[in-house]
């Protein structure tokens, strides 16, 4: 029975208290952050074993579609149904979002873009790929095989899933005459003030690298993403410069295609699916300038740690025949890997739409890879800025 | 008080004004989940029922909504345990740390919630090295949600004072007894107010969400923030957003009845 | 503490109360009495809980954050190394990137906050002293009904708003004017926008708690409306104005999800905190500019502790 109306004390107690729990938080923090867990140097196994039921993806958005977003779209639920192994996806929005998520040990499998592989090989997260477990991998074409961004030392990494370049897309009523040059986001882009976009992730840088290796030749730029001090400095000035004009950096592609259709946007990269994407009547048309561009090529990589690794296995194979190959890029928009694809899309216009096969515009792409120390372009006399150097000038950039 | 009547009008007009910028972004949503463009440009070009009847069929949104409502559920039933915890031990009694205790309880929704994301993240991850899952979400919506339930509760524990509780255990009645029967009901409209405060809070909550759901968990705005990349899905995320806005008025209206029969009387 | 069961009655007289039966000597029973004998044993069990669940939660979880801002990471590989360095923190204190985005960080939030007071302040007292009960339960559910619609959902319909040929414009063009676009200006309109409930639900509270007799006592002295207003209302609901803006200043410190849909090319502290988490997988540097605005959050807490704000959240 409490007589006394006053609030009680309690001094003693609650002290006790505070310093139990500041003598936890100290105890907690003294054991400090455990190492992410090692990840081993795997191998990639000489045969496959028996199928364990379940294998979990890591993907971008639209690449792993089981029905649940559209009931229409789904190429996982044919695969479950042939390998017995149950699909759980998770989709991310950029390479370094990937980067984390792998390092949580929780996937078997990533869809990595070239910006991303590299810092998985070396971070030990993905394993070499034994690619004469793959029957489809033969059907795939040869210009997307053993490249710099899906390879180390003659060593397979993974598969390709398909390809597409970063083009050039303007206003056709603002923007005359039709551009054949990046200049018109570059030097020329004041005209545009306010109303010129970009891509919203560091490796843009290569894009600026690309424009300078036609119009400053003597910078001595070989590969857009081996930049030494020197090179990234004058990239990072064009940047800068391109920055007062810039009406907005995007990430996801929703934005632009909206942004187009308002005409608070008028010219700027993109991808080939946004064009496409655009409501009848927008006027807006995409070139290849001659400068050249940046483009992707994604990998279907596997764990180094993989829990499921025969089912990751079966879906690389599944996810490589045609008839996958090509449901999965059309939808994405890209162009597939698989040479056979282009029998098996809903749109018979798909693969001209995306120049599939068509090595030679293949060949005038800068693939999306991560820039190492190591010079990619073979340089051994100076040393290249690495990924997290261009992340720091990107941040310095956008101010 | 007496207002004058131009001042009454312009009050008027202004609350009125207020109003119709609130909800003229909600107007914007719902025309646009019938909009017939994927894009969701403006002025729609057309009208569909198309995604009304996709978003019921959807069985992502479906979980999704699942999912947000049974961590707000369990999130929501832990503040109000604590919160009440907190709110009579800080209303009752005076100690050395009281105020420190008090700021202890509003720090996680009075920091940006981004780093309390990432603190979470880190230290879920690397610190005590679990996997990130529901149960994790549950934990960090938890935490910040203690606070709405602590600030309902203690302005209702000022406003009752002691003495109905004194009586009681003067009647003879054990501490549990006095809780139940005296207390607990005075205090019920109260925690139904913060009690749906908080599990507003931690149904739309995105920032920390992102940082402390696993690989298999998608709430609600998880699955928004999904789905607003992809163009072919965006109109469905319009039509769930209206649902949820049109559901939500019946808890609203009740709490409101509850809360205006203990008004105190102006 | 018992009570006897009294004896009968005497003739003629009803029972002054009913029997309460003596208290069984259970466990529990003894348990409660001695609680009730040990009020520093009860405040202990009552705060054990919620103080073990936010001290280890989320204090904890704080404090190792925070240290890793002292650590660094390796670039390539992206693990944390235990090497103490005060490089961090000297980056983000003298970078003229951190400067220049914490002082248009600072001046957003600011500027949402005022907004936001401004709009509240006549909508809340409208609320609370001028609508009839009836009006007043609409209203309320007016205002929170919002808080129901996603927080995407609404930053995109303002992105719709705000474009070129949006309802904006269409609705200044007869006047004159021109949408924003994108950019700063959209980014406050639409915190403003996305926090006013939170702004307005506190003040309408410290509103309700005004007596009216107050306001007529005052008019009745002879003082008008306006000076009523500065002089007798402002100063008893200043604490709950503060507590309001303690969520809009907050929630638009750390944001970074509405820039990106409204803010066009900028970035704000929180930007600069998820790319490094993300992008640049750099905790450490995250952690360290991380710590700008828990700093200012803690000193605009202290400064407003006194006005008795957090009782009124």
């Amino acid at each position: 029975m409490n007589r006394n109306r006053e609030p009680h004390r309690a001094r003693r107690s609650s002290a006790a208290l505070a310093g139990l729990a500041i003598a936890s938080v100290a105890l907690l923090t003294a054991c400090g952050t455990q190492g992410a867990p090692s990840s081993g140097n795997a191998t990639a196994p000489a045969k496959l074993g028996k199928m364990e039921g379940a294998v979990s993806l890591l993907a971008w958005p639209g690449y792993v579609e089981d029905g649940t977003n559209d009931p229409n779209v789904d190429w996982v639920s044919a695969f479950e149904s042939d390998t017995g192994c149950t699909v759980t996806s998770k989709t991310f929005g950029t390479s370094d979002e990937a980067f984390n998520l792998m390092k949580t040990g929780e996937y078997d499998v990533i869809s990595a873009s070239g910006d991303a592989s590299l810092r998985l090989v070396a971070a030990g997260d993905v394993a070499p790929v034994n690619t004469d477990l793959i029957p489809n991998y033969e059907g795939i074409y040869d210009f997307l095989k053993m490249q710099s961004w899906n390879s180390v030392d003659g060593v397979a990494y993974g598969i390709p899933h398909g390809y597409g370049a970063n083009l050039l897309m303007y206003n056709t009523k603002v923007v005359t005459p039709a551009p054949t040059s990046w200049d018109v986001v570059f030097d020329k882009s004041s005209e545009y003030k306010g109303d010129v976009t970009a891509y919203d992730s560091p490796i843009y840088i290569a894009d600026a690298a690309v424009y300078l290796m036609a119009h400053q030749p003597d910078l001595g730029i070989k590969n857009p993403y081996a930049l030494d001090e020197t090179q990234l400095a004058a990239a990072v000035d064009l940047l800068k410069q391109q920055r007062p004009n810039i009406g907005e950096y995007w990430s996801d592609y929703l934005k632009q295609i909206q942004a187009f259709e308002t005409g608070d946007t008028v010219v700027g990269t993109t991808w080939q699916v946004i064009r496409n994407s655009l409501s009848e009547g927008t006027s807006a048309e995409v070139v290849m300038p001659v400068e050249g561009v940046t483009g992707w090529s994604d990998t279907w990589m596997i764990a180094s740690q993989a829990k499921h690794p025969n089912c990751a296995y079966a879906w690389l194979n599944y996810i490589a025949s045609p008839e996958a190959n090509a449901q999965a890029t059309e939808y994405f928009g890209e162009a597939p890997s698989n040479q056979k694809a282009c029998d098996f899309t809903t749109n018979p216009d798909q693969c001209e739409l995306f120049h599939a096969g068509d090595e030679e515009y293949a060949s005038k792409i800068w693939y999306w890879s991560t820039p190492i120390a190591e010079c990619l372009d073979g340089r051994t006399d100076v040393k290249c800025t690495d990924y997290s150097a261009w992340t720091t000038a990107w941040q310095e950039i956008k101010g | 008080m007496r207002l004058s009547r131009a001042a009454r009008i312009i009050l008027s007009v202004l609350v009125v004004g207020v109003l119709m910028v609130i909800y003229l972004p909600l107007f914007v949503v719902f025309v646009n989940s019938f909009s017939a463009s994927r894009n969701l440009t403006w002025p729609p070009p057309g009208f569909t029922l198309e995604w009304w009847g996709r978003a019921f069929q959807s069985e992502g949104a479906l979980d999704a909504v699942t999912t947000s409502v049974q961590v707000a559920l369990v999130a929501t039933a832990v503040s109000l345990v604590l919160g009440t915890l907190i709110s009579l031990a800080l209303q009752r009694y005076s100690f050395f740390g009281r105020d420190a205790v008090s700021l202890l309880v509003i720090l996680p929704i009075a920091l940006p919630g981004i780093i309390t994301g990432i603190a979470l993240n880190n230290a879920f991850r690397t610190v005590l090295g679990i996997q990130l899952s529901i149960v994790t979400v549950i934990v960090a919506h938890a935490t910040f949600c203690i606070v709405t339930v602590f600030n309902n509760v203690i302005a209702r524990l000022r406003r009752l004072g002691t003495s109905l509780e004194e009586a009681s255990a003067d009647l003879g009645a054990g501490l549990w007894t006095t809780f139940r029967l005296i207390t607990f009901p005075q205090l019920r409209s109260a925690l139904f107010a913060g009690g749906l405060l908080a599990f507003a809070l931690s149904f739309d909550e995105i920032i920390v969400t992102t940082f402390t759901a696993g690989s298999g968990v998608k709430t609600l705005p998880l699955w928004i923030l999904d789905n607003l990349f992809r163009p072919n899905q965006a109109p469905i995320v319009n039509v769930i957003a209206v649902v949820l806005v049109l559901v939500s008025i019946v808890p609203i209206y009740f709490a409101q009845r509850i809360a205006g029969a203990e008004k105190v009387v102006r | 503490m018992t009570v006897d069961a009294p004896a009968q009655p005497p003739l003629g007289q009803h029972a002054a109360r009913a029997v309460v039966s003596r208290p069984r000597d259970t466990t529990a029973r003894r348990g409660s009495v001695f609680l009730s004998k040990h009020p520093r044993l009860r405040l202990s069990l009552l705060l054990s809980a919620p103080l073990f669940w936010l001290g280890l939660v989320y204090i904890a979880a704080l404090a190792a954050l925070l240290i890793t801002a002292l650590w660094t990471v390796d670039s390539f590989t992206g693990q944390i190394s235990q090497t103490w360095t005060l490089d961090n923190i000297i980056t983000v204190l003298t970078g003229s990137l951190y400067q220049t985005v914490t002082v248009r960080t600072l001046g957003v939030a600011i500027l949402v906050t005022i907004v936001d007071i401004v709009i509240a302040l006549p909508f809340a007292f409208y609320m609370a002293k001028v609508a009839s009960p009836r009006a007043q339960r609409i209203l309320v559910i007016a205002v929170v009904m919002p808080l129901w619609a996603s927080y995407l959902v609404k930053a995109y319909a303002w992105r719709s708003v705000l474009s070129q040929d949006g309802i904006f414009e269409w609705l200044v063009t007869p006047f004159g004017g021109d949408t924003p676009g994108y950019g700063l200006p959209a980014t406050i309109i639409t915190l403003s926008y996305l926090w006013l409930p939170y702004v307005i639900l506190p003040i309408y509270a410290g509103l309700e708690r005004v007596p009216d007799s107050l306001l007529e006592a005052s008019s009745d002295l002879g003082a008008g409306t306006g000076a009523t207003l500065r002089l007798i209302v402002l100063p008893m609901i200043w604490p709950a104005i503060i507590a309001g803006s303690i969520f809009s200043f907050s929630l638009s410190l750390g944001d970074y999800l509405a820039v990106n849909i409204v803010g066009g090319a900028n970035q704000l502290l929180g930007n600069l905190v998820f790319t490094n988490v993300g992008a640049a997988n750099n905790l450490p540097l995250a952690a360290a500019i991380a710590l700008i605005p828990i700093v200012i959050i803690f000193g605009y807490l202290a400064v407003v502790r006194r006005t008795g704000a957090l009782e009124n959240l």
